[in-house]
């Protein structure tokens, strides 16, 4: 793997559109949930072990070249929320332009067309990964990764909570971080034998109910 | 890490003593058409503390009401219910009492496993009372559902943590949903001490001890699905990818909670 490709990919300024979506921190800021570092702290780490663990299972799944078409319909079952999906399909879409023109690909532009209206965005991870020469821990390091820098980022515009301070909360959770890499890169490589039941399927009742509520604002900042 | 990987379908190899100090129960029920509009049951097994009775259904539907016989699950036991309706056979399942979860004397988790399958014009309502995890058990739950494609499923779903004023043990629940083959729902959620960090906190319970979760799949709604809609500031209806909806709940307590999913039951189920 080259760690210079890794770090294109996992470049906030990568642009694949992510700064839009808050990861469900402007429905946790407005409810109060998430009000200083120590809450962001926590949501992040919940965000991480369960809709994060699941986007770092599917993209190395997808990095391992585990059918796509497959991963799709595995991710869409274990997203119930009809926002989450439309907004892991428009993410999909985004980081599939943005990879296509950067690591041109058979297996990227395969994808394009199998899914006009855009994969889940850790499928497209995945085999984006493979596009670029990385392998399945490193799809998941980026995919666990994104589920708390979006987040994290997008407290330091709803509540202007100071950028020092979240960029601690992140490498506060680096330990984490790692473990869960790990976690969906052995699930994922268990799924190649197994089938894909073998992924993990972790899930929050609150960011799905409070997703959910958010697409119904009528005005907000991120997308999700 | 803490938490264990997915659950997987066969028995973790564990000392023999542990083994033989838990019980192993298994449930059985087939229902099937039985030719005049009504459902047989060719058969009810209980085993140990899985009980079965029948009980007066509704309509062309035959009732089963599952009866805990004695106190289960403890850690190191290994319960599975395991209901099969066959072709256009209509069955009704629930339990008699909330089931708690228990501590084990040495630590072991405690299994439950759900396994319902649903052939073509089947139709299945699986409504149990609330699992309540006792503080300082251990338990793991797999539900694991298979439908044809023209079978209707109704399928309840109730976590409370820990008795009143008490807190919970740790519980993993996995609730899988087939449907021709193809995934339709795949959850897990983990709660409780030992539990992946964050499962209390803003995006976990904040603080909430029920929850729970009704899922109604009817090939109608493959015409006519629900609305996307919110109930209140802790419960969602959210259509999925294909013909079925998830209601997910968080209440206070277990009457809340059961509150909100007769209200959503009423509304898209049967």
């Amino acid at each position: 793997m080259s760690l210079a490709a890794l770090l294109v990919l996992a470049d906030g300024r990568f642009p694949a559109g992510g700064h839009a979506h808050s990861g469900g921190a402007e429905a946790a800021c407005k409810a109060g949930r998430i009000h200083d570092a120590a809450t962001l702290a926590e949501f992040c780490r919940g965000r991480l072990h369960t809709s994060g663990l699941v986007a770092a299972g599917l993209a190395a799944a997808a990095a391992h070249g585990l059918d796509p078409a497959e991963l799709d319909t595995a991710a869409d079952a274990r997203t119930p929320p009809p926002a989450l999906r439309l907004a892991a399909r428009r993410l999909g879409r985004q980081l599939l332009r943005a990879a296509r023109a950067t690591w041109p690909a058979a297996e990227l532009d395969a994808l394009a067309a199998a899914f006009p209206r855009g994969a889940h965005q850790p499928v497209v991870l995945g085999v984006t990964a493979r596009a670029a020469g990385l392998g399945p821990l490193d799809a998941a390091h980026v995919a666990a990764y994104e589920s708390v820098s979006g987040p994290a980022t997008a407290t330091v515009r709803l509540l202007g909570l100071d950028p020092f301070e979240a960029s601690a909360v992140l490498a506060g959770l680096a330990p984490e971080l790692d473990a869960v890499s790990g976690r969906a890169a052995s699930a994922a490589l268990l799924a190649r034998h197994e089938g894909l039941e073998a992924l993990p399927a972790s899930s929050s009742p609150l960011l799905d109910i409070a997703a959910q509520a958010h697409a119904e604002w009528p005005v907000r900042l991120f997308a999700s | 890490m803490t938490s264990a990987p997915p659950v997987a379908p066969e028995a973790p190899a564990a000392p023999a003593a542990r083994a033989a100090a838990g019980l192993r129960a298994t449930a059985r029920i087939a229902a099937a058409a039985d030719g005049r509009g009504g459902t047989a049951l060719p058969l009810l097994a209980g085993e140990g503390p899985l009980a079965l009775r029948r009980t007066r259904g509704e309509g062309a539907e035959a009732g089963v009401m599952l009866v805990g016989a004695m106190s289960a699950p403890l850690g190191g036991d290994h319960l599975s219910v395991e209901a099969d309706a066959g072709p256009g056979a209509r069955l009704g399942l629930r339990s008699a009492a909330a089931t708690l979860a228990l501590p084990g004397r040495d630590g072991a988790p405690a299994r439950y496993d759900v396994r319902l399958t649903l052939a073509e014009e089947a139709a299945v309502r699986w409504l149990p009372e609330p699992l309540v995890s006792v503080q300082g058990s251990d338990l793991r739950v797999r539900t694991r559902v298979e439908l044809a494609p023209t079978a209707r499923l109704l399928l309840r779903e109730e976590q409370v943590l820990g008795r009143t004023g008490e807190s919970p043990g740790l519980l993993r629940s996995r609730l899988t949903v087939l449907r021709g083959g193809r995934p339709l729902l795949d959850q897990e959620l983990a709660c409780g001490p030992g539990a992946p960090g964050g499962w209390d906190g803003p995006a976990g319970l904040a603080g909430h001890r029920a929850l729970g979760q009704l899922l109604v799949v009817d090939p109608q709604f493959a015409e006519a699905p629900p609305e996307p809609a919110v109930l209140g500031e802790f419960a969602a209806v959210t259509p999925l990818a294909g013909p079925a909806v998830l209601v997910t709940a968080l209440a206070p307590d277990a009457l809340r909670l059961r509150e909100l999913l007769d209200a959503a039951c009423s509304t898209y189920g049967w």
